[in-house]
């Protein structure tokens, strides 16, 4: 005698969030992040924008090996930790430019700094 | 699911606008401080809670902590009635505009939500540690290069080198030095 098919698992699935959602909302702080370090004139706020342009990178990657079906794979997760380490290493050595910036020229206004003279 | 996955998101974007546009930079990094932890919460709900913690803690402890620092050591105009943004500021958010809808165009028009959900994945910390320990023990290894090279770089970077107190000090040092080859 056949089973009467489960009417449960698509109301699940309904519910579940697609993987376009959080690609879209990766996208929206990408593009956050780089209107923030195109238009701002402060050197610290361009640091920032690039800081929420990786972390959307990351979303990218963890909503990715979320939906892989091949489930054996750690490669999404093994590469978000290796770039959160990228992103700190370039956080520094940004900051200290930025310090470094500040003592030679007195300022850290995008508009002024535009000489590669020292 | 839905519901906790709208707050989050909300969160994340509207904190992510405050840190690229509040006038107060201590403000910003408090607000980008806000955009991480929305993050954070978003690889706990997407069943990472390993690269959750690590976000946590990297990016609120470290990251965040060095941009307040920055922020301390700069003084910034931007306190003065100026404008805070530069002087070409509409070409940047054009371009932001452009890409965003570029992006939704490339995401919304391909069938990526057919696909079906599978099965959360049980992937425990020690998994990640044996992995990291045999498949990715060359990325590992470059990984701790680099950070030492980072770290001793941006000391480089940022250390005052000129100035007439640590002179003084060489000049001592220089003399200690010379006296102790003169009595070699």
């Amino acid at each position: 005698m056949p089973r009467p098919p489960v009417r449960l698992k698509p109301l699940i699935e309904t519910k579940m969030i697609p993987l376009s959602y959080y690609l879209i909302l990766a996208a929206l702080i990408f593009c956050v992040g780089m209107a923030g370090a195109l238009m701002r004139r402060n050197l610290i706020l361009t640091l920032v924008g690039i800081e929420l342009m990786l972390n959307a990178a990351n979303l990218n990657f963890i909503a990715f090996w979320r939906y892989n079906p091949s489930a054996a794979s750690h490669a999404g997760i093994m590469f978000v930790i290796f770039s959160i380490a990228i992103a700190a290493a370039e956080a520094s050595v940004g900051l200290a430019l930025v310090i470094s910036i500040y003592r030679h020229y007195k300022t850290i206004n995008l508009d002024k700094i535009d000489s590669l003279k020292g | 699911m839905q519901a906790i996955f709208a707050i989050i998101a909300a969160l994340i974007v509207v904190s992510a606008i405050g840190a690229i546009s509040f006038r107060n930079l201590v403000h910003c990094a408090l607000s980008l401080v806000v955009t991480f932890c929305g993050v954070a919460a978003l690889y706990l709900q997407l069943g990472a809670p390993f690269a959750g913690w690590v976000q946590v803690l990297v990016y609120v402890g470290a990251v965040a902590i060095l941009i307040v620092f920055a922020i301390l050591l700069t003084r910034s105009d931007e306190n003065k009635p100026e404008p805070i943004f530069g002087n070409n500021w509409k070409a940047g958010g054009v371009i932001g505009l452009l890409l965003f809808s570029v992006m939704v165009y490339a995401i919304t028009r391909d069938g990526l939500d057919s696909t079906p959900l599978p099965a959360k994945p049980e992937l425990t910390v020690r998994e990640i540690g044996v992995d990291l320990m045999t498949q990715y023990v060359i990325p590992l290894e470059t990984m701790a290069l680099l950070l030492t090279t980072a770290a001793i770089g941006a000391v480089i970077i940022a250390i005052r080198l000129c100035n007439p107190e640590s002179s003084a000090d060489s000049d001592t040092h220089a003399k200690a030095a010379g006296s102790v080859e003169a009595t070699h």
